[in-house]
């Protein structure tokens, strides 16, 4: 028993899907994220931890290229998803997009039916050819999403009437319609109660069967619960990246310390 | 790790539970110190109030655990937060047990009153007990300053423990074996010998947990486990 939780934790570092060298980001004169090398694995949760304004938001943003839409954000080194490197002017970040989904903080279904918010995404990239198809995508995605047995009755009813917590696993629903391969999500929970909370951390937990899932939160202890490689960004730094366990137990930077402690660091 | 937690009812909640074992440290050092003198000068009060005298020990011991269920579950401690749980759980374990052997020397102190003693075994006996009551102080002391050098060197003075341990075990067996009218006390002072034994291991438990504490690793153990002595004894009789 305990060796199986222990496989089941245990990430192949081998499986790597994003590899970061010398990013740098800036906003105008302040330099937001620092050098920062990461090797992010497949098929796994990484959490990005850190107190405001420390970077974690800002570096999970250049990995679908969202702060090209920032006029003053300038990117520089080097991302590569399965060794492509995603700033290439031949990527189309709209592409780049539907590979690598995202969730945001507050859940933001589009003002349509609970069909069409998924739907969306699977037409305007040509993913299905018949009716009968997307019905397909949109079920899989409501499945995929846990969501499926609440709304199955009512998919032509707007989206923006389910509850909070259901309209952030819509969120996740559309995101993975599109087949993406890596997950963005930035603190997705912390508009959520406890129990949408947990059903939104269990969805993570089956979602990285297929994905390689990178999480941003506030919550240290969702971090641990959820995540089985954690990143600890400071001032800009990437400070610490190791197993979720050993970041917790026995962390080896001084700042993790403080910080996952909750002491002035 | 020094600073303060920002929520600082957490620093009080940690610091409570450490002073809490730290006085059952206290508790359990007087106990062996007055078993062992009760022993050697058969003092027969001086052991009924050790014997009654562990219960308060027990009732620390529970105050711990009850305390670091609540911490854990109301602060979700992590890192060298977490470590500290722990270690304080444990070690409070270690001198529980240590109490226990305490009160079981009061009592066979008290049943062996009437009798007499067998050459030489309560001086031998009290020179052990004087080696390990510093290791359970010494023990106490790393804890308390998160020294791992000193801790480590606890762990490595509990095989001269056993060693003066083997040493008792074959004079009182030698005694037994000449004289048989010997084997009722022989026998209360094996005990009481092994207790002292325990206790050493229990210091060095104390010390394994510092080191836990302050570096988030368990020392090796890579003494020889197997006592042979009594094996030895018997061969070399045959």
């Amino acid at each position: 028993m305990n060796n199986m939780r222990k496989i089941e934790r245990d990430v192949k570092m081998t499986d790597t899907k994003i590899t970061a060298r010398s990013v740098n980001v800036h906003y105008g004169d302040t330099h937001a994220i620092k050098d920062v090398d990461v090797n992010i694995a497949d098929k796994t949760v990484t959490a990005f931890i850190g107190p405001s304004g420390c970077g974690k938001s800002t570096f999970l943003r250049c990995l679908n290229r969202m702060n090209d839409t920032i006029d003053i954000c300038r990117v520089t080194g080097e991302i590569k998803i399965d060794d492509k490197d995603i700033n290439h002017k031949s990527v189309d970040p709209v592409q780049l997009r539907a590979q690598v989904g995202m969730v945001f903080q507050k859940p933001n279904p589009f003002p349509k039916s609970i069909y069409d918010n998924i739907a969306y995404g699977p037409r305007i990239h040509g993913l299905s050819k018949s009716k009968s198809e997307l019905d397909e995508i949109v079920e899989r995605a409501l499945r995929r999403g846990a969501i499926w047995d609440e709304v199955k009755d009512r998919l032509d009813q707007p989206g923006t009437g389910l509850s909070g917590g259901q309209q952030q696993r819509l969120c996740i629903a559309r995101a993975v319609a599109t087949e993406p391969e890596v997950l963005l999500m930035d603190e997705p929970c912390s508009a959520l109660d406890p129990i949408a909370t947990a059903q939104v951390e269990e969805l993570i937990d089956e979602l990285r069967q297929d994905y390689s899932v990178v999480i941003v939160t506030h919550s240290m202890q969702q971090a641990a619960r959820v995540s089985q490689k954690t990143a600890f960004f400071h001032l800009g730094n990437l400070v610490e990246f190791n197993d979720t366990g050993e970041i917790f137990t026995n962390p080896s930077d001084p700042r993790t310390e403080s910080y996952i402690t909750g002491r002035i660091g | 790790m020094n600073e303060k937690h920002i929520v600082s009812s957490f620093d009080r909640d940690l610091e409570s539970i450490q002073a809490t074992v730290m006085k059952m440290g206290g508790l359990v050092e007087k106990a062996l110190m007055d078993a062992v003198r009760a022993l050697k000068t058969h003092d027969v009060e001086l052991a009924e109030a050790v014997r009654k005298g562990d219960k308060v020990v027990d009732e620390l011991d529970l105050t711990v655990k009850t305390d670091t269920a609540q911490l854990l579950a109301l602060r979700s401690p992590t890192a060298s937060d977490l470590r500290t749980v722990l270690s304080v759980m444990e070690i409070a374990s270690h001198l529980e047990r240590c109490g226990d052997y305490a009160k079981n020397m009061a009592k066979r102190t008290i049943a062996m009153a009437e009798s007499g003693e067998i050459n030489g075994s309560l001086a031998a006996l009290g020179r052990m007990s004087t080696f390990v009551e510093a290791m359970v102080k010494d023990a106490l002391d790393a804890y308390i300053q998160r020294d791992t050098e000193k801790a480590a060197e606890i762990i490595e003075r509990d095989l001269e423990a056993d060693q003066i341990y083997n040493t008792l075990f074959r004079s009182l067996l030698t005694h037994m074996m000449e004289d048989h009218r010997n084997i009722t006390v022989g026998m209360h002072l094996h005990f009481i010998a092994k207790n002292i034994e325990r206790v050493g291991d229990h210091a060095t438990g104390i010390a394994e947990q510092t080191i836990y504490l302050a570096t988030g690793e368990f020392p090796e153990d890579d003494r020889p486990k197997l006592d042979r002595t009594a094996l030895e004894y018997q061969k070399s009789e045959e």
